[in-house]
């Protein structure tokens, strides 16, 4: 903002005849498809990652610090050895870790969209819904980030999954898709709620119990009888059971298709909903 | 028969109780520069917001290019562009980044979209400041990427929302210069503004806007003539002079004189309708009268009037103040 920068440039604005030059009235692209539009906002995500890489810290020490307390505070209490826990632990503490990280989804949402650039956004001849699913393709990459690394380190303490590479392919591919659909629900809080703040305190209310109440940490059959009702409709629990088995190799295809079913309702209700808010902001 | 490029019939818009927008009829002919002038909390932004589709209507409808703004939503964000009160563009992207972005919602392809930002970037005198992020340019600078944003694809219908609030001088003229080549390509444009002046170099008519409701609009031609297309300060050296002096002023100019808190000083209008001189030539005339009368002036000066002179005029009550939130 120094008078230097501003006269430089003042001194190279060019003339009426160059400005003309540019407004063309040539024949207007065709308007792009919804999911190249998603695409485009998609990329737009990974711009302003690259622009503001401390953000992915969110995404990489959270789930490692997750990973060596839980296994290293319980491990010994309650499977014996660290190592044997492990091997029960580590895909609910990758599903919890990735599911926390959703929540900053909402949270983003509800900063960038008090920007003036979502007006633009809004005024664009394009599918309405794309800023939204672009900005959540985004996270999905963060996702497949946060998956990753606590795969890597489960690998180095001794994870060793019987399903193998491709089990465990398709258990961060279930987490990160049901963890897409799951985003929604933030993205209706993000535009809904009034700050930042609001939006983390509800995500906390609603992700604490979730994670905690399932079968992340200990073998349900332990506990009293009206907690176990509520860890078994606890989606939460079903996502664990599947990612679990798909890495274990013994495919499990009724909860599999449970949390795909799951994934395809709540997209089909918060999508709409969080649409309906997004038009009315 | 071309429609209008904007029509809205007794448009409100209402938060809680306040009507921001109270009853507003507008007709904007295609190919011209509109004026939507006004204070601040007039109501302009909320006008602008319910024409660009970002704004539901409480009430009346309104048309763009002949399609409501409402029901055929996407048919008018397919004709119109945005450069809104604050920035429109992404800041922690680059110049270029920015703009490809817009270019490949807009449906270019990858190189197409380059290629267009290159080129605007450069006919905005951007390209030195391409791949540095929005935030670190300079107020004129986010300007200009902002509209250069609005014409990836040239509008039909540019809305620019206080463009040049806040500009130093030479950064408000180049702006003043673009919005000139972009009427004289055929786009039409929706200008609010604060400044009279503003409006009255760049706009082909004006709507004087206060709390939600149009209280004037003409050619700025004719709203001069009414309003006066001149103001005269004048500082006195002694202030016991004043009651004379503003009897002379009145003779001279025909209009009421206004005195202010200070003790020596007056403000009147010149160059209203009905007299048959000039603002600049009665305003030499007065100086002459009051020199003549052994007044002694201090100060003088004739300049445009302003928003407040504007209000004062056609409302006989100042601008209100801004009332804490
Ligand atoms: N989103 C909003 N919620 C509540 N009140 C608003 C909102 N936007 C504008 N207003 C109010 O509406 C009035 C008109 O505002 P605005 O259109 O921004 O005026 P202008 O652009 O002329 O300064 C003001 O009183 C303002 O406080
Ligand atoms: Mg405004």
């Amino acid at each position: 903002m120094t008078a230097t920068t501003e006269a430089t440039a003042a001194a190279s604005m060019p003339s009426a005849e160059t400005l003309g030059a540019v407004l063309t009235r040539e024949e207007r692209p065709r308007r792009p498809s919804a999911l190249a539009a998603s695409l485009t906002f998609g990329w737009r995500a990974m711009l302003k990652i690259k622009h503001v890489p401390e953000q992915l810290f969110d995404v990489t020490a959270f789930p490692i610090i997750m990973t060596l307390m839980f296994t290293y505070l319980f491990g010994g209490a309650l499977a014996g050895s660290t190592r044997d826990y492990l091997q029960f632990l580590l895909p609910g503490i990758m599903v919890t870790s990735v599911v926390m990280i959703t929540m900053y989804t909402g949270v983003g949402l509800n900063t960038d969209i008090e920007k003036g650039v979502f007006d633009r956004f809004r005024t664009l001849p394009v599918w309405r819904p794309a800023a939204l699913v672009g900005m959540i393709l985004g996270d999905v990459l963060r996702y497949v980030l946060a998956a990753t690394t606590i795969m890597l380190v489960g690998l180095i303490l001794g994870f060793r999954p019987a399903g193998g590479v491709l089990g465990v392919l398709a258990g961060i591919g279930l987490l990160v898709l049901f963890s897409f659909a799951f985003s929604w629900i933030w993205t209706m809080f993000g535009l809904f709620l009034r700050s930042e703040k609001s939006v983390m305190g509800v995500s906390m209310l609603v992700l604490f119990p979730l994670t905690f109440l399932s079968n992340v940490f200990v073998d349900p059959g332990t506990m009293p009888g009206w907690l176990q009702a509520f860890v078994k409709v606890n989606p939460i629990t079903h996502v664990v059971a599947a990612v679990r088995s798909l890495m274990a190799g013994d495919r499990n295809t009724t909860e599999t298709i449970w949390v795909l079913a799951a994934s395809a309702v709540l997209v089909l209700i918060f999508g709409p909903l969080t649409m309906r808010l997004y038009n009315r902001k | 028969m071309s429609a209008p490029a904007i029509e809205t019939n007794g448009l409100v818009k209402t938060f809680k109780d306040n009507r921001a927008v109270d009853g507003v009829d507008l007709t904007v002919p295609p190919g011209t520069v509109y004026g939507l002038l006004g204070p601040n909390g007039a109501g302009k932004t909320t006008v602008v917001r319910m024409l660009a589709t970002l704004l539901r209507p409480d009430g009346g409808e309104a048309r763009v290019f002949g399609h409501d703004v409402v029901r055929e939503a996407d048919t008018v964000r397919s004709r119109v562009s945005l450069t809104g009160q604050y920035a429109s563009v992404d800041e922690d992207l680059t110049g270029t980044e920015n703009l490809v972005l817009l270019a490949r919602l807009l449906g270019h392809g990858k190189r197409a979209a380059r290629d267009r930002a290159a080129q605007l970037l450069e006919a905005f005198g951007l390209t030195e400041a391409a791949a540095r992020q929005v935030k670190k340019y300079s107020g004129g600078m986010r300007r200009r990427i902002d509209i250069a944003a609005s014409i990836l694809n040239t509008p039909d219908l540019l809305f620019l929302d206080e463009p040049t609030t806040g500009l130093d001088p030479r950064s408000r003229n180049q702006v003043w210069d673009i919005i000139r080549v972009v009427v004289a390509h055929g786009t039409t444009v929706l200008l609010t503004t604060q400044y009279l002046d503003e409006a009255d170099r760049l706009a082909g008519r004006i709507a004087v806007i206060d709390h939600g409701r149009v209280i004037a609009e003409g050619t700025p031609g004719s709203l001069k003539a009414s309003i006066g297309s001149g103001t005269v300060h004048v500082r006195l050296r002694d202030g016991a002079q004043r009651p004379e002096a503003v009897r002379l002023l009145a003779a001279v100019l025909g209009t009421d004189v206004q005195t202010e808190a200070d003790p020596v000083a007056l403000t009147a209008r010149a160059g209203v309708e009905g007299s048959d001189r000039g603002a600049a030539e009665q305003a030499s005339r007065a100086l002459a009268a009051l020199a003549e009368a052994g007044i002694v002036v201090d100060d003088f000066s004739l300049g445009q009037p302003s928003l407040d002179e504007v209000f004062l005029a056609l409302t006989d009550r100042p601008i209100p103040e801004e009332v804490p939130a």
